[in-house]
């Protein structure tokens, strides 16, 4: 016996819209099976990492703060992985934003203008967009792999900042400890809501994903993009520059990890420091592919991810177990949602195949 | 007709109710098919009429889902090529499986047990093909081979596996007339020695010319058996379409007009290690004309095709006019502007989007040229889907695009229907000027000719026409000129009376193909001199 599998006559509409359902029981399944190996209670825990945060005006509003940036990157990504453009470096894209949009409250922090914001954000989706030019430059001149490279410039861009915040941009004031001085209140992203912490960054995010899924179903330039994405060779037929394309799906998505950068310092931490994500850029990856790269999707699936974040935190406090497990979670979707989009395209099917001809085909050898 | 039941001898293979479903689909639908020892034996069918399933079920590499080979009267199950080998029968695919970086030689070892050596292997393999008539230096590159002498490789190496019965899938269609007389001298000696061929075409005169049984499938049935040197043509063709297939009809075109579409000087240099480079290339097609390009695959077809479409353009603005404007550094879509249109070969992922749907497939082909009707919002470029879809069915009605569905992804559709909206989708803006690569490639009978119909006309209507074609057939319908490309030069245009096939091939083949044969012919000799 042997299993196979078969490919659709055409794609099942019925396992698309279940895919990412069914990869979620699997993932709370084997996050139960793995809970208990460990000697937890799994419904017990399975509760207090998932379902507790949701009762909590505090935790929703944490959650808001969480879902954001991941929403903001994986819309761009979205965009860059239907192109078939590979970024992989959202959170080095993020740390340049970030670093791009704090030069004026760190190097000029006596300027006090309702200009300062805004020239903030800009200057932080700049540079994030420049920052995702160098792998769209070495691919489109070299044909270098966009994967490694955005992924190497990752690391470059994570230990640019440590050096920064330790050496010419650290707090004088500050005992030494690696950070920033302080941004001034011009420079903080404002709350949307008296109850709680979360800030306008949410709002970039729903913006972002509205515009983008517009694009992708209305516009010729989402159709350049889905063109190019399926067959670049239509797509020059079509009179689509697939190195074009290269450019702006990677700057698009790095110009929405600089604002998702520059929002999460100005509107959640307030200065600079060696680490201003918990892996946001590649948590981001997993929220595009579970959105379905469609962004509206994304916009649930962002929510999702950030609960396993939030559930991470929660479980370290209330049953002592490493926050690390959220990242074995957000492995476990990644991998379940991959796996369960093969059966939108194919089926599973179990062959039987009689052993007595085969015997007589080998006698007659 | 020869009943396939009542044969005196046991034959060599045997097929009963042989099935293969693809899901719902049946691809193969209870085949019975017997294969005497020393024949040749045609398998005829139109595209998808399920011959290469059947074969690449006997071959091992397809499982049938119901029904039984014999082989030499026993029941056998074939689980993988090398089985297939093992029990004697070699196969030559359509498609080649060579290495153009590697020798002929190293090719022929990959595939044989890797404890023979190299030069033994090599020595067999020019000894073998010398006995049949098919001339190979084992030390030559791949990459420097015509496509015959590819097609070479393959029948060695299944030859050098001692095979009973041998499998041919579609092999006189890469090939000249001259090529094809070779091999089927070949085929001859195979059948002296009492092997027997599985001879899979579509090509009825040279069924009727070298088998001497053949096999009809349509839809993935057994249509017909019949001895084919007792038919006539037509009444094959009747067998393999089910119903005649309707003429071409022309009339004589009256005086050509205005030059449209004029090329001159127009070299291009090879873009990568195994295209081909342009040299020289000169044509015109005047209004009201047909030019059709003939010559073997891989002589630059396709080449020029990009070069004419703009896809790549050349770096000479002058090198290409269309309607005398010099167009030689715009880009596909000014061209399109200009009145231009164009129809690739590769159907899948050059001129449509298999995913997509039609009315998309029909917006990458025209989203610039149809600017004001398909697109509004001004910068944004906002599609407006319902024109775009009322479009589509337009043309699917026109064009008579059998679908499932009112606007279905365009990989769902048959290889016909889908060149049908191809064409149909160019047409429909009435260009001035129509490039068109292998219009009917892979494509059923009927859906051909109307398209070959639909060329026809619209050169009568006013507009210049070329056709790049392999299919000799086509090209004598449609043309009022011909012209033959080979290793990237383009031949003077000849009116298309004055050409005979043997013309034809022999400018297919090319000055250079004939001297290398000569100094193929001449190394060989000097070789098997040092063996002796």
């Amino acid at each position: 016996m042997r299993i196979e599998l078969e490919r659709r006559p055409r794609a099942s509409t019925a396992f698309a819209a279940i895919s990412p359902l069914l990869a979620l029981v699997l993932t709370l399944f084997f996050g139960g099976l793995m809970f208990w190996l460990m000697g937890k209670d799994p419904v017990a825990t399975l509760y207090t990492f998932f379902v507790e945060p949701l009762f909590d005006v505090w935790s929703l509003h944490e959650l808001v703060i969480k879902a954001a940036p991941l929403i903001l990157i994986a819309v761009g990504l979205s965009i860059c992985y239907r192109s078939n453009n590979w970024n992989i470096g959202a959170e080095g894209q993020f740390t340049i934003g970030a670093i791009t949009g704090s030069i004026l409250p760190v190097l000029m922090p006596q300027w006090h203008s309702v200009l300062l914001l805004p020239a903030m954000l800009i200057m932080g989706m700049l540079g994030g967009a420049l920052y995702a030019g160098i792998p769209a430059l070495l691919k489109t001149r070299f044909n270098t792999n966009e994967i490694l490279t955005s992924l190497m410039l990752v690391y470059i861009a994570q230990l640019f900042l440590d050096w920064l915040v330790r050496g010419p941009w650290r707090d004088p004031q500050g005992y030494n400890f690696p950070k920033t001085i302080s941004f001034a209140p011009e420079a903080i992203l404002p709350e949307l809501l008296d109850s709680g912490r979360a800030h306008w960054a949410a709002v970039f995010a729903i913006v972002a994903a509205v515009a983008l899924w517009f694009m992708m179903r209305f516009m010729l330039k989402g159709f350049e993009v889905s063109v190019l994405g399926q067959a670049e060779r239509a797509g020059r037929f079509a009179g689509f520059s697939s190195k074009k394309m290269v450019w702006f799906a990677l700057m698009l998505s790095g110009a929405l990890a600089g604002l998702a950068g520059i929002s999460e310092v100005s509107g959640s931490i307030g200065h600079l420091q060696p680490s201003i994500s918990p892996g946001y850029g590649f948590t981001a990856i997993i929220v595009a592919f579970l959105g379905r790269l469609n962004p509206l999707g994304i916009i649930a699936s962002g929510l999702v991810l950030a609960l396993t974040y939030l559930g991470g935190e929660a479980a370290q406090l209330s049953i002592g177990i490493s926050d690390k497990i959220s990242r074995v979670f957000q492995g476990l979707l990644l991998f379940f949602v991959l796996s369960c989009d093969t059966l939108i395209l194919y089926r599973i099917r179990l062959v039987f195949s009689g052993n007595k001809t085969e015997a007589g085909a080998q006698k007659n050898v | 007709m020869v009943s396939s039941q009542d044969q005196g001898e046991p034959s060599l293979l045997s097929v009963r109710g042989l099935t293969k479903l693809f899901g719902t689909f049946s691809a193969c639908d209870g085949i019975d098919l017997d294969i005497a020892p020393g024949e040749i034996h045609a398998l005829l069918g139109e595209n998808g009429a399920g011959k290469s399933t059947l074969v690449k079920m006997l071959f091992g590499v397809l499982q049938p889902s119901a029904g039984q080979i014999f082989w030499q009267g026993k029941p056998v199950s074939i689980s993988s090529p090398g089985q297939a080998r093992n029990l004697g029968i070699g196969m030559v695919f359509q498609h080649f499986s060579l290495f153009e970086a590697l020798t002929v030689g190293e090719n022929i070892a990959l595939s044989l047990d890797p404890k023979i050596s190299l030069s033994k292997i090599s020595q067999e393999a020019a000894a073998l093909s010398h006995a049949y008539g098919l001339p190979l230096d084992p030390n030559m590159h791949v990459a420097d081979l015509s496509v015959g002498e590819r097609q070479r490789i393959e029948i060695v190496r299944a030859l050098l596996q001692n095979p009973k019965l041998i499998i041919l899938d579609e092999p006189t269609s890469v090939l000249t007339p001259q090529e094809a007389e070779r091999l089927f001298e070949t085929l001859f000696k195979l059948k002296a020695e009492g092997r027997s061929v599985l001879y899979i075409s579509h090509r009825l005169d040279e069924v009727r010319q070298i088998c001497d049984r053949a096999t009809v499938l349509r839809h993935g049935k057994v249509t017909g058996a019949c001895d084919p040197k007792q038919e006539t043509p037509a009444s094959l063709a009747r067998m393999m379409v089910g119903s005649d297939v309707a003429a071409v009809h022309r009339e004589e075109l009256g005086a050509p007009g205005e030059a449209l579409l004029e090329v001159s000087g127009m070299s291009v240099a090879a873009r990568t290690p195994f295209s081909v480079s342009l040299k020289d290339v000169a044509l015109a097609v005047r209004a009201g004309e047909v030019l059709a390009i003939a010559g073997v695959a891989g002589n630059g077809q396709g080449e020029l095709f990009d070069a004419l479409s703009g896809e790549y353009p050349v770096s000479d603005k002058d090198a290409i006019k269309i309607r005398g404007r010099s167009v030689g550094r715009m880009r596909i879509n000014d061209r399109r502007l200009l009145g231009a249109g164009f129809v690739p070969e590769e159907r899948h992922g050059h001129a449509a989007v298999a995913q997509m749907s039609l009315s998309d497939n029909l917006l990458l082909a025209r989203a610039h040229s149809d600017r004001k009707a398909f697109l509004s919002g001004g910068f944004a470029s906002v599609i407006r889907h319902g024109a775009v879809r009322s479009a589509a069915a337009r043309i699917c009605q026109a064009m008579d695009v059998r679908k499932s569905g009112e606007d279905p992804a365009a990989g769902s559709l048959s290889g016909g229907n889908l060149q049908k909206f191809i064409v149909g989708r160019e047409l429909d803006r009435q260009p001035s000027v129509l490039v068109v690569n292998q219009p009917t490639w892979g494509v059923d009978a009927g859906a051909a000719s109307r398209i070959r119909q639909a060329l026809i006309d619209l050169a009568k209507a006013g507009s210049a026409v070329v056709v790049i074609s392999q299919d000799l057939d086509e090209i004598f319908e449609v043309a009022t000129s011909i012209a033959v490309i080979s290793e990237g030069k383009l031949s003077q245009a000849y009116p298309a009376g004055e050409l005979s096939l043997e013309r034809i091939g022999l400018l297919m083949g090319g000055i250079h193909d004939s001297t290398q044969h000569a100094s193929h012919d001449a190394a060989m000799a000097g070789e098997a001199a040092d063996a002796h």
